[in-house]
């Protein structure tokens, strides 16, 4: 029996989506206090994870429907443009980047970052780095997370139209890709030098298994998730984490950390998304789905109101906080780097992320769509914020 | 062997007194500089009253300018160790290459190690690694390989990570190459100079105004001095670490508490 695609949009979706992007900007500014907050300093997943598991999520719900209602040749088609969508967005960004890094290339002088000006190398050959950026083997740092989404995305319709028949039969194929990256160590090439920061063939586990679950896996594994021994496994292993986490912050504490476990664990390696990362994630999952029921009143209140809107519009809010880490970032050292004015920044550009996603979706609405629906047919696909 | 003993810990107690003396602004980042293992064959060296240490690192380990190689950190260690062991002779021997990756130093190594025979190699490196997005894991192979090739050539390590710049902090992903740094000194047992803490301390701090564009070269050399004078600290305090061990009173992590 196929599965079912449920109706009806899961705000919980938006919701964590949401905060996510605000945490993967917060991340973003580099030494700015209030990136203390952020989920990735009480454990080994970050937001990163939650990002491209809800990104996974809703492309199936969205793609799934499409692929049943109007066949796969046209959904693989709107997956494709999709790509290209994030694709763009990424070149958009990366020129803002080349402007901030030519500006301060041209502006900084000091003899005792002779090394560190190495950075601005790739501005003496512009030919090779624009070319490098378009393939994507060029990522200037904190621009990792597009790229992947864009391949993530690209190899996407085959892998729904296989989800959408033998959905069991899919993960095992998405979860032996990984298998066989760890083992082969398969990733892809970067310029100059070096391979991907997000590989995608072994973050697609994390991608493939939310679209798994948007297509009635989330349904299937719930007997299994709710069950008290796995919410009780869960929650030991976050609070493992959470301790672990403070022996890298905390000298002190770091005696305590048996040395076996240290080289047994150590590095948790992000590239290729480890194992003790994707369990975290799939801890917090669980405690999440468990405690924030998918009816729970909070969702419908004011005060989550702001994270659910970026959540719905996630490639603009995205792109906008990429852009303004680089200019939070750009203030600081321009005026003053302060506590305060790292609270201010990061402040104001949550608020800017909110107001620019408020604007999508009236805009949304004057076009006549529904917040995080699909566009009417015949509309063009300008600025959709569904997958 | 027990007048050698005397001999070293004779002279760790003059640098101890000597090292009260000091006092300057930027060695309130010396907190952040502990001796985490020890450095036995340094303490071995100052026993024979001859210390050899060899530099290993990238242009960050220079200075420009024709007082550039008096004013950068290598001689200003050199200056800072005669100071806190006096009697004793210390060479410092530098090679610094510009854009050198972990891996080309590697190669390098071998070589170096045998013609110049050092008790200790500080290897400064991360940072054209970090620049040029070089692939972690060979990172991390590059910088065991090294530490093994130091072992086995009978020499003591200490790896220098890179250094703090407010202005290139959004450009250069320095994150998972420090941390790697420290996986690595950590797995091999030799003592990490976290300079990127310890700048990022004097930022903090208001010590040096490192967001300035300046030709100017005075907060450099400052820097750089100070850099000098916390290294030569560790490598004293590695020294101290060891030879505790060596006579064999008390934990390590206690022993390192007590002498400083």
């Amino acid at each position: 029996m196929p599965p079912v695609v449920p109706a009806g949009r899961d705000l919980r979706l938006d919701l964590f989506r949401g905060l996510a992007l605000w945490l993967i900007f917060l991340d973003h500014i580099p030494s700015n206090m209030v990136s203390w907050i952020t989920i990735r300093n009480y454990g080994f997943s970050d937001a990163t994870e939650i990002f491209v598991f809800i990104s996974g999520y809703t492309a199936a719900f969205v793609y799934g429907r499409e692929m049943r209602e109007r066949g796969t040749v046209v959904a693989s088609a709107r997956v494709l443009k999709r790509a290209w969508q994030v694709y763009v967005a990424h070149i958009f960004l990366f020129v803002i980047y080349m402007a901030e890094i030519a500006y301060v290339a041209s502006s900084f002088d000091n003899p005792l970052y002779n090394e560190e000006m190495g950075v601005f190398n790739f501005l003496k050959q512009p030919d090779v780095t624009l070319i490098q950026a378009l393939l994507l083997k060029f990522k200037p740092a904190n621009m990792d997370v597009l790229p992947l989404y864009i391949v993530l995305l690209a190899g996407f319709p085959p892998m729904l139209w296989l989800l959408l028949r033998r959905p069991t039969l899919a993960l095992a194929a998405s979860a032996l890709l990984y298998a066989l990256t760890w083992t082969f160590e398969w990733n892809l090439p970067a310029y100059p030098a070096g391979t991907w920061v997000f590989n995608p063939l072994a973050w697609q586990l994390l991608f493939v298994f939310g679209a798994w679950c948007a297509l009635g896996g989330a349904d299937r594994l719930a007997p299994f998730s709710r069950s008290w021994p796995v919410l009780t496994l869960a929650a030991v292993y976050v609070v493992v984490a959470f301790a672990i986490a403070m022996t890298w912050y905390f000298a002190g504490l770091a005696v305590y950390m048996p040395r076996w476990l240290s080289e047994w664990m150590y590095p948790i390696d992000k590239v290729n998304l480890d194992v003790l990362r994707f369990a975290h994630f799939l801890a917090l999952a669980a405690l999440t789905v468990r405690f924030v029921p998918r009816d729970w009143s909070g969702l419908a209140s004011p005060l989550l109101r702001p994270a659910i809107l970026c959540g719905q519009n996630s490639l603009e809010v995205f792109c906008l906080g990429i852009f303004l880490s680089f200019a939070a970032h750009f203030a600081m050292v321009e005026l003053w780097d302060g506590v305060s004015m790292q609270i201010l920044v990061s402040a104001l550009g949550i608020v800017a992320m909110v107001a620019t996603a408020a604007l999508i979706t009236w805009y949304k609405k004057v076009e006549g769509r529904k917040p995080g629906s699909r566009p009417t047919p015949p509309n063009a696909d300008l600025a959709g914020g569904e997958a | 062997m027990r007048g050698l003993i005397s001999g070293v810990l004779g002279a760790l107690l003059l640098s101890g007194a000597a090292f009260g003396a000091e006092d300057s602004a930027c060695l309130v980042a010396g907190h952040l500089v502990h001796a985490d293992f020890g450095l036995p064959r340094v303490a071995a060296a100052i026993g024979r009253k001859q210390l050899t240490i060899m530099v290993l690192g990238s242009t960050s380990s220079t200075l420009p300018g024709p007082e550039g190689a008096a004013k950068a950190y290598p001689a200003r260690l050199e200056e800072a160790l005669r100071h806190h062991l006096p009697g004793i002779t210390v060479k410092i021997v530098t090679y610094a290459k510009a854009r050198d990756t972990a891996a080309e130093m590697e190669k390098t190594l071998e070589k170096v190690v045998v013609d110049d025979k050092p008790d200790l190699v500080v290897w400064q490196t991360g940072t054209v690694d970090a620049i040029m997005g070089v692939d972690l894991d060979a990172f991390r192979a590059a910088l065991e390989d090294g530490l093994d090739t130091l072992q086995t050539a009978k020499s003591d390590a200490l790896l220098m990570n890179m250094q703090y710049s407010p202005r290139t902090d959004s450009m250069i992903a320095l994150g998972s190459y420090a941390e790697s740094m420290r996986f690595a000194a950590l797995q091999r047992e030799v003592p990490l100079f976290d300079r990127l803490a310890v700048m990022k301390n004097w930022n903090e701090m208001g010590v040096f105004d490192l967001y300035s564009a300046t030709k100017k070269i005075d907060v450099a050399e400052r820097v750089h001095d100070c850099i000098g004078r916390l290294l030569a600290r560790l490598i004293v305090d590695g020294a101290k670490l060891a030879h505790t061990g060596l006579i064999g009173s008390g934990e390590p992590g206690s022993a390192i508490k007590d002498l400083r």
